[in-house]
């Protein structure tokens, strides 16, 4: 055996370990992410809400404390966590609310509110919409962090998965045309065909959409990792202090972020205590307008008590790498032709997943190792394995 | 069937296709309009490309 065909078997070896392993997975993440590329039109489809008021061009927004006080007029005893501005409805805003500031934000009660009337518009239940229970399959399998991290480590193994793919592609091709389908042969090679054709048009799409699915499974980390270090640095000084009995105004914390970062728009505003801030803070964090800096978000934090700007920074490079990598895996940044393309991608990506675990189950049945079948290309015009 | 074909024959077309598809990634991260075009065309490329070698080659 010549060092090529034993390094190419070697290779051959990985690929379907590593493919064999997160097949399942990726099945489920291929399908479950499909009708997530659609959510917000399924939503529309599926759920009526309460339109806001029609608003013309110009409209002031409301006070947002008064908009907080109807909002929290509705979910009698809960304190807000969240007040987040709908990126896609610039009517409606989101006031999330929980029993205590402490309390984990993931069971919070989202209320709906008008951006420029300051009034109550709804509280949809989401958790039980299809849309919800797709996007628990995909981001953890109702298993919380645990199944996040567990994707994500199948993930990783697609990515070698793909890796490995290409190596092994060039034996396979040895002896056809790029784009080569035999149609008049048996399945077995036509579908190999169908894989390899696939699966080496898609690889740079497949390697960006699984690498960054990848960064995501790790977003809770990341955001304690930046709680723990810029954040931390940011309050130091407030370290000691507990949330003040009584905050200041909250639009007026708006306002001085606004005059703090100029040029960017408020995208959601952190309680002081929550996750996303300290106790002792209004953390707003803005964004830029174009689709890259839309992503990109930079917190000002306001002293709760006097209402006055503490410090603003922007992100550090692990959180920014985290919401540059967001798009990229969801496909939701070029319009609605590119969710249709990314749909396609994701419906050949099965397609690869299918025609893959076709291919080692009739080379299973048929007696050839896999390995053998990869590093020597000849293989494939086996009789045993052809007929 | 064609004869031997050698890394650079094999490899030629894929990496064509992954630049052009890495592009389309970024182009409409970049910007609107124009940027999103050329992100759905270089992105709709390897669908249009899988479509007409399958369909070449249908048995009728």
């Amino acid at each position: 055996m010549t060092a090529t065909t034993k390094s190419l078997r070697r290779w051959g070896a990985v690929h379907k370990w590593t493919s064999l392993i997160c097949t399942l997975f990726m099945l489920l993440l291929c399908i479950t992410g499909l009708p997530l590329i659609f959510h917000d039109e399924i939503d529309d489809l599926l759920h009526n809400q309460v339109k806001p008021a029609e608003a013309p061009s110009g409209t002031p927004p409301a006070n947002l404390d008064h908009l907080l006080a109807n909002a929290l007029a509705q979910a009698p005893g809960k304190v807000p966590h969240f007040l987040i501005w709908d990126r896609d409805e610039p009517g409606a805003i989101w006031v999330s609310v929980g029993p205590s500031i402490d309390a984990n934000p993931v069971d919070n009660l989202l209320i709906r509110m008008d951006t420029h009337t300051g009034a109550y518009l709804d509280s949809p239940d989401v958790t039980g919409r299809f849309t919800y229970i797709m996007l628990k399959l995909h981001t953890d399998m109702f298993a919380g962090l645990p199944g996040k991290l567990f994707l994500g480590l199948m993930g990783i193994l697609f990515c070698v998965a793909i890796i490995s793919g290409i190596v092994v592609y060039a034996p396979s091709m040895r002896k056809l045309r790029f784009g080569a389908y035999r149609a008049q042969r048996t399945r077995v090679v036509r579908w190999l065909d169908v894989h390899n054709l696939a699966g080496i048009l898609l690889v740079a799409w497949t390697l960006v959409v699984g690498f960054t699915g990848v960064i995501n499974t790790w977003a809770d980390l990341v955001l304690k990792m930046w709680q723990f270090g810029q954040l931390a640095e940011m309050t130091a000084q407030y370290k000691d202090r507990g949330v003040p009995s009584k905050l200041t105004s909250l639009n007026g914390a708006v306002e001085v972020a606004r005059h703090a970062v100029p040029g960017m728009t408020p995208s959601f505003v952190a309680f002081p205590g929550t996750l996303f801030s300290s106790k002792s803070h209004y953390a707003v964090f803005l964004h830029g307008d174009t689709p890259l800096t839309s992503r990109l978000l930079k917190p000002a934090l306001i002293d709760a008590e006097t209402g006055a700007l503490t410090d603003s920074r922007d992100m550090p490079w692990y959180v920014s790498t985290l919401y540059v990598s967001q798009p990229l895996h969801f496909g939701d940044y070029g319009g609605m032709p590119l969710k249709i393309v990314w749909a396609l991608l994701d419906i050949l990506t099965i397609f690869i997943l299918v025609t893959g675990v076709y291919l080692w189950m009739r080379r299973r049945k048929a007696g050839v190792s896999q390995e053998r079948a990869i590093a020597n290309a000849a293989s494939i015009d086996n009789p045993v394995l052809t007929s | 069937m064609v004869a031997h074909r050698s890394l650079t024959q094999i490899f030629a077309a894929p990496l064509a296709i992954a630049i052009v598809s890495t592009v389309g990634l970024i182009s409409a991260l970049v910007g609107d309009g124009w940027w999103d075009a050329v992100s759905w065309a270089a992105l709709g490329l390897p669908v249009l490309l899988y479509l007409a070698f399958i369909w070449r080659r249908r048995p009728n």
